[in-house]
């Protein structure tokens, strides 16, 4: 059929039922992202004769001689290659200037949709753009970009150097106009897919799989059972200490512990091939009973998820338990424990003079990237095993594979393109392992793109938990002792059972000066979905239910909440004590919490924010705030190779990847700053661990804190090198010598760095191990309106004041915040897995699990602490998984504040929670 | 979505043209819920597009929309001036989960026969009395009102082979005043229950009651009830237990939020 392309007339062969959106994309317009692939999120959007739709709903067919216009063409005719030519339109600029994107993956939908927005519907963004979810900025970028507020300033030299100053992402360009390569976006040749089957039961041995039907299928090339794979036990979570998580998933086993894993891959030549592949599969199951509620997980008679009876009787494949917070107790179910205590709990409880006790419950909630999990496989022209994944932690993955297929570190290489968002999601090895052994296997190209619905139901989520907490103190407000009991729930593996659980124990309760403190943690193993490393790392549940109480007990005390937590909050000097006094590399670099706590609370006190939507809705506020390590602990490092090239710019290696964290413009800013010049003269090369020796990856808020010092050590010392070289050449001290954009000046004249780049060239190196540690804080503040019959709970007032020490980049750090609070408030609000009685997911679709859109995010005004930190680069601190920590907490106090209701359970649904608030009203009412 | 296991495709441009039904065959209209979601049961499209039927026809006897017309286009009508039921189209539209760009390819009938208990359309068209044209297979038609057409959630009185091909609503509807209350779980999503009061000239009352159950429920009264009879009327015509249960709202929810919606549109009405 024959299509009209961004003014380009193309012959195309769609399949009878493919979408218009996969016809593009194998046209070469990558800039059409698949990201629901359902109708949902409206990453697809395009314009058909000029009218937007969602070119993942719309048959191919249906496109024969009409005209298509994709984020490519916005502006105007283009070719596919015609990138650099091709001017802007006004929304793909406003884009840019507002920098209404992170990760970028639903910008090109994003701009495509509101491009075509009338003035009315300008006007109402929250009708306009719910078919249209972003789940970085939490949207006020993207509002100000239609309205065509500007907030980049432009990056040429600032008085001061670039750190500080809110400079655009460097690939801001890329991002607006379709250009910029994820990690699909590309073409390969003779590149086969890959598609699982996945099991139908939560509990099962696989007795026989009948792969003759499916290998029958034509374009079946390849079918992979646990036959065909390596034996050994890995975790698919990623650590530096890889002993830090239990060994103990199999890249295809016998043994079926959650519905939804994988029980054989089929590949083929095209996606339908593997598809009917998949579905010609004839598995025999012997299906055991399952568990599903943690509750019963520890009981003696409980179902066993790792039975021991299924190990391997040799060992040989492994199998073993994590290292950080291993289990003690003897129990097959428990994947993790951690104990500790400090003083005498109950001598503390007997001081108090009033007690709070309730358990708190956070739900299972996804990262929900707009680009699903998944990754490109090949052997490189010497043979070498290549990856381009969507992922956090190249080079952990790349560690992995070669652990789990026996080969040497230069055999392997795991690139990153850009990456579409990741929260946690993607500091795991969820698909890699599969696609390197179908590559090995077939010896071609190999592609694996989950499924937004496999998403759902087989990748990890954050870890469901019941946190029991008891908080007592004297009538003056002192905390007398805290006890935290906790059911962590790490699904069927248990990648970061122990992280989490350990994390979720430690900053909750450090952040508090208390004489007696106790946790007794248990993760257990289940047959759902596994949990994994998910934004706040286990902080989220648990300061939910040491934010909450404090508040209930400052409550039933008569002190203010603010009040409350000066009262009782580290301040410098003091110890910084969970339940152990073992020592530890934590140091007060800084502290703004005071800072932040007088921010929030002058912030809610100057303005109301919005009024409430009717006379009858319950009106009040509330709080809480979050202390966050800045850098995880068990060792983190960072490699920085940074070198002068030629044209006198500077090609910067550094390993971490770009998902919207935006790292790229901080490591952008913090070599110019080091080294005199633009960010637009910093080339990066990052993400392949063929950049530099070693990274440990992007999570943990690492970033800026670890990358960001290997990356400034490594850009000074080239500073000095450079300095020196000029010096000498012009017979002076390097101290006579400054370091420009263009070249050094000296006492004799410039010199440029283009002739300094002659010769043997300038190059340094930078490294960073992550330790010491430093604290960061955030305390929100919300006021808000409930509904006293309906449940229904609006936002008037958002605000969230960050202690991020200097802030290299505020726009970006207040988007980083700003999409924290957002993607909080879905899991406060909105969003949770529902199961069948088997254990199936039933929320496999983002219009059955709700994430927020732009109708659902108030604007959170955002205030940063004064603070210079003496750890980290430049005096920074991390800035990206806090945010998220307090919102559930603040938001639940707020509404205990308009309607007496305590909550102890998000989300707080409408219908969840309009029983509790109806029954104060009425027990008052009485 | 790619449906891979479609084979063919088969566009006829007369309502003659279309083919016999076979096993595996869907009537492909917007394409905005078939595409939406896997279809492995599926081997051949049948694309209404190339029909061209209408998307409305306004006449003295009423309204009556194509199945094949898009909620867009829905929205744009213009309809008599003494149709004061005409707001209650524009927001039956807005209440589709899906955003502007699916209104653009949605289509009514589609909202029908996918037949899920938040399908605004179907609310619309039971409020106004309507009825489903039902082309046979092989000529003919049956009607059934649009009440007793969505039998319970993706269930409708369809029997395979047999197509949607119009709603007609009577002009008597149309001059009825309206009420509408819609709840969702979030302020935007999709609808854990909507309600449609209308009252006629002569005093008659109808409350039509869409998402909180499994299909579309209606109770109508002679003239205005109070407080305590549309109370009961509602407990009567749904029973405990009939009150739907998905992850856009839990049952006792629905039951409760229903009950006050409802007594808001009986007080509207009663203005």
């Amino acid at each position: 059929m024959r299509i009209t392309v961004n003014g380009q007339v193309q012959e195309a062969a769609p399949q009878p039922g493919q979408c218009l959106r996969t016809m593009l994309r194998d046209l070469g317009w990558f800039g059409v992202k698949k990201g629901c692939d359902a109708g949902d999120c409206g990453a697809c959007t395009v314009h058909l004769d000029g009218e937007p739709i969602h070119s993942c709903l719309l048959p191919a067919f249906q496109a024969e001689g009409r005209a298509v216009t994709t984020i490519e063409g916005l502006a105007g005719s283009c070719t596919l290659d015609g990138a650099a030519s091709t001017p802007l339109h006004p929304m793909q600029a406003a884009f840019r200037d507002a920098q209404g994107f992170q990760c970028g993956f639903c910008t090109p939908g994003m701009i495509m949709t509101a491009a075509a927005l009338n003035q009315a519907q300008r006007q109402d963004l929250p009708t306009a753009l719910k078919g249209n979810l972003c789940r970085c900025t939490g949207y006020r970028a993207i509002r100000d970009a239609v309205a065509g507020l500007a907030h980049a300033e432009a990056s040429d030299a600032g008085h001061d150097g670039p750190v500080g100053r809110s400079l655009p992402a460097p690939a801001s360009l890329a991002v607006v106009s379709g250009r910029a390569a994820y990690t699909f976006d590309c073409t390969i040749p003779g590149l086969l897919h890959l598609k699982v089957l996945r099991a139908p039961h939560a509990h099962a041995r696989i007795l026989h799989i009948d792969r003759a039907a499916a290998l029958a299928v034509p374009g079946v090339v390849a079918v992979l059972t646990h036959e065909d794979a390596p034996r050994r036990r890995f975790s698919t979570g990623r650590h530096e200490n890889p002993l830090d998580d239990a060994a103990d998933t199999a890249l295809l086993d016998p043994v079926i512990r959650f519905q939804g894993q994988r029980v054989a891959a089929v590949v083929a030549e095209t996606e339908a091939a593997a598809m009917a592949g998949v579905r010609a599969l004839r598995v025999t199951y012997a299906v055991r009973p399952a568990l599903f509620d943690p509750r019963m997980a520890l009981k003696p008679d409980a179902p066993l998820v790792h039975d021991p009876a299924d190990r391997d009787p040799t060992g040989r494949d492994g199998d073993r338990a994590g290292e950080d917070a291993p289990p003690l107790l003897a129990h097959p179910n428990l994947a993790a424990e951690a104990h500790g205590a400090i003083g005498d709990v109950e001598a503390g409880f007997a001081q108090a003079h009033r007690v709070h006790e309730a358990e708190y419950v956070s739900q299972r909630v996804q990262h929900v990237h707009l680009e699903t999990h998944g990754a490109l496989g090949w052997l490189d022209a010497d043979g070498r095993l290549t990856l381009r994944s969507s992922t956090q932690v190249p080079f952990l993955t790349r560690d992995a594979l070669c652990a789990l297929f026996d080969l040497d570190r230069d055999r392997v290489r795991v690139l990153c393109g850009r990456v579409g968002g990741g929260f946690g999601g993607k500091q795991e090895m969820l698909t890699e392992d599969l696609v390197a052994l179908a590559v090995l296997a077939t010896g071609r190209p190999v592609k694996y793109e989950m499924t937004r619905e496999e998403n759902f139901c087989s990748a990890t989520t954050r870890h469901p938990m019941r946190v029991r907490v008891k908080v007592g103190a004297r009538a003056d407000g002192r905390l007398t002792a805290i006890a935290l009991s906790v059911l962590s729930n790490t699904g069927a593996y248990g990648n970061h059972a122990g992280g989490v659980l350990h994390h979720g124990c430690n900053e909750s309760l450090a952040a508090y000066n208390c004489p007696n403190k106790r946790v007794e943690g248990y993760a257990v193993y289940t047959h759902t979905l596994p949990a994994g490393a998910f934004r706040g790392y286990g902080l989220s549940q648990t300061i939910f239910a040491v934010e909450s109480a404090i508040d209930e007990l400052a409550r039933g005390l008569g002190i203010d909440p603010f009040a409350m937590r000066r009262l009782n909050a580290v301040r410098p000097g003091d110890p910084m004590v969970a339940t152990s006094l073992e020592p530890h590399d934590v140091v007060y670099g800084s502290y703004g919490l005071d800072q932040c706590l007088d921010l929030a609370e002058r912030a809610l006190a100057d303005d109301p924010g919005e009024p409430p939507p009717g006379p009858e809705w319950l009106v009040g506020q509330g709080m809480a705030m979050g202390m966050i390590d800045t850098i995880p602990p068990r060792g983190h490092f960072a490699h920085a190779r940074i070198r002068l090239e030629p044209d006198g710019g500077y090609a910067l290696a550094i390993g971490t990847a770009e998902f919207g964290n935006g790292t790229s413009t901080v490591h952008g800013q913090i070599a110019a700053q080091a080294l005199g010049t633009t960010p637009d003269r910093i080339r990066l090369i990052q993400a392949d661990t063929d950049a530099v020796t070693h990274d440990t990856g992007a999570y943990g808020s690492t970033g800026t804190v670890v990358a960001g010092q290997a990356n400034h050590r490594a850009a000074s010392a080239l500073a000095g090198r450079i300095l020196a070289a000029a010096a000498a050449q012009a017979g002076t001290e390097p101290e006579a010598c400054r370091l420009t954009r263009d070249g050094v000046e000296t006492p004799s004249g410039v010199i440029p760095l283009t002739e300094l780049a002659r010769g043997d060239g300038f190059e340094a190196t930078g490294d960073a191990d992550g330790t010491p540690r430093s604290v960061s804080f955030n305390v929100q503040a919300f006021r808000v309106a409930v509904h006293p019959r309906t449940g229904e709970t609006r936002i008037l007032r958002s605000i969230q004041a960050a202690d991020a020490g200097v802030v290299i980049n505020p726009m970006q750090c207040r988007g980083q915040v700003e999409g924290g609070v957002a993607q909080a408030l879905g899991a406060a609000l909105y969003e949770d897995y529902r199961f069948d009685a088997e254990g199936g997911v039933l929320t496999r679709t983002l219009r059955n699990y709700h994430i927020p859109a732009l109708a659902d995010v108030p604007a959170t005004q955002v205030l940063f602490a004064d603070t210079h930190d003496t750890v980290g680069p430049l005096g920074a601190k991390s800035m990206s998984e806090a945010p998220y920590n307090p919102v559930a907490a603040a938001l639940g106090n707020a509404i205990r504040d308009a309607t007496g209701a305590r909550l102890t359970a998000t989300p707080f649904a409408p219908d969840r929670i309009y029983r509790s608030v109806m029954a104060v009203r009425e027990t008052a009412g009485a | 979505m790619d449906l891979d296991t479609i084979t063919s495709v088969l566009q006829p441009r007369r309502t003659n043209d279309l083919p016999a039904w076979r096993e595996g065959d869907a009537w492909l209209a917007g394409g905005t819920w078939l595409f939406s979601e896997p279809q492995p049961a599926l081997a051949r499209l049948i694309d209404l597009s190339g029909l061209d039927w209408p998307a409305a026809e306004i006449s003295d006897t009423g309204l009556s929309l194509s199945a094949t017309g898009t909620i867009a286009a829905l929205d744009r009508l213009a309809l008599p001036r003494d149709w004061v039921a005409a707001p209650l189209v524009g927001q039956c539209c807005r209440a589709l989960l899906g955003s502007f760009k699916i209104w653009n390819r949605a289509t009514v009938g589609g909202n029908l026969c996918t037949a899920l208990p938040a399908g605004p359309m179907i609310a619309l068209a039971v409020a106004l009395d309507g009825t489903c044209v039902i082309l046979r297979p092989g000529g003919g038609e049956r009607h059934v009102p649009v009440l007793d057409f969505v039998l319970g959630p993706q269930r409708t009185a369809l029997i395979p082979g047999e197509i949607l091909r119009r709603i007609d609503m009577p002009a008597a509807a149309l001059q009825r005043r309206t009420a509408f209350r819609r709840i969702s779980l979030s302020p935007g999503g999709r609808s854990g229950a909507l309600l449609i009061g209308t009252r006629g000239r002569a005093g008659g009352f109808a409350l039509t009651v869409t998402a909180a159950t499994p299909r579309p429920v209606q109770c109508s009264f002679a003239d205005l009830p109070d407080a305590a009879a549309l109370r009961a009327a509602i407990e009567a015509a749904i029973p405990e237990g009939g009150w739907y249960d998905d992850v856009h709202g839990a049952p006792d929810w629905r039951r409760h939020v229903t009950g006050l919606l409802a007594e808001e549109i009986r007080e509207e009405l009663a203005r």
